[in-house]
């Protein structure tokens, strides 16, 4: 199991077009990935779950995953975050 | 049967009509007897809508681009997510109810999760899955749901009202025309028509309940007369109408490539009103001059957040450099009164068209005004740009407004980037106030843009949305005129241009009258400009001077149509 810890710093939190690419990103992966912020956890594969979580500017927030493949899986999901100014 | 609204859009259509309206669902818990087969009804919805949505983004990103594509890209993402399909297969299974009461009490709970939510873009997510499930509950009750995108034979649009969104999705080939219940020849629905070239026929109150979809209609748009069912002669006297339309559409080609001058050489600028990077084709094809109003609140309405400095910047240059080397007056965000932003929380007010709207919100939202100058000025480099003020009504205003301008300049050059040293900064004229103190004004402005709309409802305090007052709707009132007159006249004694940017400077009574007084541009829809261009050519500024100053001592609104229309007989 990986585990990523960081903090939302898109001013409008996790959106709907964001948080829908970040779905689509982690739907690439066979492993079961979480996201938690808050009390509240979903699955990273649902953009309902996500967008039910309302998650934030500055939250902090914490993504497991669990798989077999699950190291490339934490690489690509931390850089996509990095990557669209979503989270440091 | 024939019933009359108000003409909205030029043109005339003879197709069948396509109703656009509120669908009644009902659904019901119902007990089953098999899980599979249940499940299996599902899917088969389930696929089918997957399958239009997927028709829709593509149409959507064709048409509208890749950003409105991205809304549609986000419903197939929710129509399969796992949570929610989960919770549909397993309330089936577990409680043996029919699909169409899983599928509702399961969305149902996410609408709720999102509608609770102190967010107003979480709220119109509630928004997106009621849309997701309409689609899939017409699927399992097997109702036939009318979606506009998927329109594939010509067809006139029929609804109570159609939103600005909705314009843009339809789908020119197929859509002849559209007839509303509801709105104006000011509406936004109007403009839209106008600017997309569709005939529109408006307030019609009562078009929805009388129309039966898929039946034939002839849709007038130029007399405001809906005919249901016509008879055959009726058919052929409107298709020779629409063959004359067209064949005098083609004449006025000829005032394509011409200046907008009259018999005796008096040249005027003739440009377009605009809302998007898109209607520069339409000023190209109708040879306008450069554009008179660009109506930068599009860019802000239609979605869930702000436009950001960079999307507006890519806009703003996309029109300037296409247009380039014509002038190019942006106005800037006029939000308030009739035009919300679900985003930008406003509140509640008595006279919504007397309140906190356009500048006075930008004076007050600094950092929404500072945006939007930001990107006009790194834009500016690549045309001629005009910034507009909208609604001053004190000098102090304008004043404000030219300091945040010249700041933000100031900010920007200090970061390097270049900005054009040649931009002249003037106000739209939609204000009495404004009109009365124009002489003070001139002297700080760099030209003036009579917003028409706006300045007759305040002229004549008389909301231009409430149709029981519409005959409060005076253009040609003199006491208009004389307001008009006071604005040139000062422009011009102080060696500044004035235009005007609303409908009537479209107007075939009301240009022989703004020639005469001197109007230096006119600014109207990009589909008028080859007609008004085609009038002008045939009148004589020394004939319209006198005309006008008649027109200026006349009493009535009437009086002065008459006085034109006499005008217009004899110059034929």
């Amino acid at each position: 199991m990986k585990v990523i810890e960081m903090k939302i710093i898109d001013p409008a939190g996790l959106h709907a077009r964001p948080a829908s690419l970040l779905v689509k990103e982690a739907s690439k992966f066979k492993s079961d990935v979480e996201l938690e912020s808050g009390e509240k956890k979903t699955t990273l594969k649902s953009i309902l779950g996500i967008m039910s979580l309302g998650v934030k500017a500055d939250a902090d927030i914490k993504i497991y995953i669990d798989g077999e493949d699950e190291n490339v899986a934490e690489e690509s999901i931390a850089k996509f975050l990095v990557d669209n100014n979503l989270a440091v | 049967m024939v019933i009359k609204g108000i003409a909205a859009s030029n043109g005339y259509a003879i197709a069948k009509i396509f109703k656009i309206e509120t669908l009644a669902l009902n659904v019901t818990e119902e007990k089953i007897t098999s899980y599979e087969d249940e499940k299996l009804r599902f899917q088969t919805a389930h696929q089918k809508s997957i399958a239009e949505l997927q028709i829709i983004r593509d149409k959507a990103i064709l048409s509208l681009g890749e950003e409105h594509g991205a809304i549609f890209e986000a419903h197939l993402q929710m129509i399969e997510d796992p949570e929610l399909l989960g919770g549909i297969y397993s309330m089936m299974e577990n409680d043996l109810v029919n699909a169409a009461h899983a599928l509702q009490t399961v969305s149902d709970s996410f609408i709720a999760i999102f509608e609770s939510m102190d967010n107003e873009y979480m709220k119109e997510r509630a928004a997106d899955i009621k849309d997701i499930r309409k689609r899939l509950l017409c699927h399992l009750l097997d109702v036939k749901m009318n979606d506009v995108t998927l329109i594939d034979e010509p067809v006139v649009i029929v609804a109570e009202d159609i939103t600005p969104s909705e314009t843009a999705q339809l789908n020119r080939e197929f859509v002849k025309g559209f007839a509303t219940n509801i709105g104006g020849r000011t509406s936004h629905s109007a403009i839209m028509a106008r600017s997309l070239e569709i005939p529109a026929v408006v307030g019609l109150k009562t078009v929805l309940e009388k129309s039966n979809h898929g039946d034939h209609v002839i849709l007038d748009g130029i007399s405001g007369e809906i005919y249901f069912n016509p008879s055959k002669e009726m058919i052929t006297t409107y298709e020779q109408k629409l063959v004359k339309y067209n064949e005098n559409k083609l004449l006025l080609q000829r005032y394509l490539d011409k200046k907008s001058v009259t018999l005796d050489g008096h040249q005027v600028e003739m440009s377009a009103n605009i809302g998007t990077p898109d209607d520069v084709d339409g000023i190209i094809t109708n040879g306008g001059e450069g554009v008179g109003l660009y109506r930068t609140e599009f860019l802000y309405m239609g979605r869930s957040n702000f436009p950001t400095e960079e999307e507006q910047f890519i806009a703003y240059k996309t029109v300037l450099e296409r247009m380039n080397p014509k002038p190019i007056v942006i106005r800037t965000l006029d939000i308030g009164g009739d035009k919300e932003l679900s985003y930008l929380d406003m509140p509640e007010e008595m006279n919504p068209f007397l309140g906190y709207r356009a500048i006075r919100l930008c004076l007050d939202r600094k950092e929404i005004f500072v945006t939007q100058l930001r990107a006009l000025l790194r834009a500016s480099v690549h045309g001629q740009l005009k910034i507009m003020f909208p609604m001053i009504a004190t000098i102090n205003e304008f004043l404000d407004a030219k300091s945040i301008l010249l700041e933000t300049k100031e900010a920007l050059i200090k970061e390097g980037i270049e900005v054009s040293e040649d931009i002249e900064v003037g106000m739209m004229v939609e204000i009495p106030a404004a009109a009365i103190l124009a002489d003070q004004f001139a002297k700080h402005v760099d030209f003036f843009s009579i917003g028409t709309n706006d300045l007759i409802q305040y002229t004549f305090a008389a909301d231009r949305m409430n149709e029981t007052v519409s005959y409060l709707y005076q253009p040609y009132n003199p006491s208009l005129l004389r307001l008009i007159k006071m604005v040139i006249d000062a422009a011009h004694k102080k060696g500044k241009w004035a235009g005007m940017c609303g409908e009537m400077a479209g107007d075939h009574i009301a240009i022989p009258l703004l020639l005469g007084l001197g109007l230096d541009e006119f600014s109207m829809s990009a589909t008028s400009i080859l007609s008004a261009r085609a009038l002008m050519s045939k009148m004589d500024i020394e004939k319209l001077k006198p005309l006008a100053e008649k027109a200026l001592d006349m009493s009535h609104n009437d009086e002065v149509m008459n006085l034109v229309n006499d005008y217009l007989e004899e110059i034929k």
